[in-house]
């Protein structure tokens, strides 16, 4: 056996200096958390609540909500379920923009005044940070968001081209966060806009060449709730976490309509 | 004792504000959202020969009296520009105005009042505006006096 004259690898190839750190120390800084509280159990009026805290360089709003939940007051209420920007729950008002907070680093916000978090606007507050997402996701079901082909049932895969599949690239990146549908003001004002996420989706399979029913999303988008209240102020651009085209997907859904029916 | 009834979180109930009072069948916004941009096209065009024929051409502003205005509605293209112009204009800016009560009128009895001012304003400037460009004289009989300027053929 030739394994004993083989000499035993060292634990690490780098001898380091004990109590040296390996990437480096990570900057830390205070910050003040300001977040609006509202519990209907205890009082109607929402009220802001501040925390100082000390964060790390590398940690998001969300950590920072994370200290503060698990370190100070465990009552203050958040959505968050993978928290790394993917499931689209965290979405909230961070210093009057939409964002989400797990994709918000608090070193790129100004650490010198106080961090406002506040819950989306437009859908009713339920506690806290959390809102009734209901109104938005009924918008959604409404412009049915799945593949209706009326064809024959291929026995393999549906195929498709890749300029094809470019066409509705953009929308198929949506996670259903709301931070564009309450970004919007006009659906600010009253809720029954359609609002931008259900048209990002409806865009999604009215460009699809392998889906029969884009007349019916554009007969439905047709409304007087549908894109033509979009006024263009690219708020929903603007919050979109995923940074999809949202008000030029809104455009091309207009064009759509009018291609068919002048 | 009978234990409180707590909705499932999916229930699919919603909120009545939110909820859409029936969908509305046609083209009306669709055709009103064309109408703006084709619209706001021309009225560039209607509005900046306008000006300039007023108020640069010729003697410029000094040449703006009751006499250039007489002059210029004798002639049928400045009748029919004025007309296209303020039919153009006035449905434009009402639709522009309609849009905005829309988006911020927050209660309906609120929309509705503010819509009717603005259409019962829009029919009496429109229906004024094309009386006037139309029965336009600028040498009327009044009580059988003839008010003749220098530029009217004489009685």
């Amino acid at each position: 056996m030739s394994t004993e004259t083989v000499e035993k690898e060292p634990a690490s190839k780098v001898d380091l200096a004990p109590g040296v750190g390996g990437g480096g120390e990570i900057p830390t800084f205070d910050i003040t958390l300001k977040v609006r509280r509202y519990n209907p159990e205890v009082s109607d009026d929402a009220h802001w609540d501040e925390w100082k805290l000390t964060m790390y360089g590398t940690d998001r709003v969300l950590d920072a909500l994370h200290k503060v939940k698990w370190e100070h007051d465990g009552t203050v209420s958040f959505r968050r379920s993978c928290a790394h920007g993917v499931c689209g729950s965290d979405a909230m008002r961070i210093n009057g923009r939409n964002r989400l907070a797990c994709k918000t680093l608090l070193k790129d916000l100004d650490t010198s005044k106080p961090i406002l978090v506040e819950p989306i606007k437009g859908l009713p507050v339920e506690k806290d940070l959390i809102v009734d997402m209901e109104p938005f996701f009924q918008s959604y079901r409404e412009i049915m968001p799945f593949l209706i082909n009326r064809g024959h049932e291929p026995t393999r895969e549906r195929l498709q081209s890749s300029e094809e599949r470019e066409r509705f690239d953009d929308t198929t990146k949506c996670i259903l966060c709301a931070a564009c549908t309450s970004s919007c003001p006009v659906f600010w004002t009253d809720g029954q806009y359609f609002g931008p996420a259900a048209i990002v989706n409806a865009h999604r399979f009215i460009f699809d060449s392998r889906d029969d029913a884009g007349d019916m999303r554009l007969e439905i988008l047709n409304d007087k709730e549908g894109v033509w209240r979009c006024r263009t102020t690219f708020n929903c651009t603007e919050a979109c976490p995923r940074g999809i085209q949202v008000t030029q997907a809104i455009a091309e859904v207009k064009q759509a309509i009018l291609s068919r029916k002048v | 004792m009978a234990a409180p009834i707590v909705e499932s979180p999916r229930s699919g109930r919603i909120s009545p504000q939110y909820r859409r009072s029936g969908s509305s069948k046609g083209n009306f916004e669709m055709f009103a959202w064309l109408f703006m941009r084709l619209s706001g096209v021309v009225l560039v065009v209607l509005i900046f020969v306008h000006l300039w024929t007023s108020l640069i051409a010729g003697d410029g502003i000094e040449g703006v009296d009751f006499g250039f205005v007489a002059g210029k509605w004798a002639d049928p293209l400045w009748q029919v520009w004025d007309l296209v112009m303020l039919w153009l204009a006035m449905l434009h800016g009402t639709n522009g105005v309609r849009v905005i009560i829309n988006d911020y009128a927050e209660k309906d009895s609120t929309r509705f009042w503010l819509k009717n001012v603005l259409y019962v304003s829009t029919v009496v400037i429109v229906v004024l505006g094309t009386l006037v460009i139309f029965t336009f004289d600028p040498c009327p009989v009044v009580n059988g006096v003839p008010h003749v300027a220098d530029y009217c053929p004489a009685p």
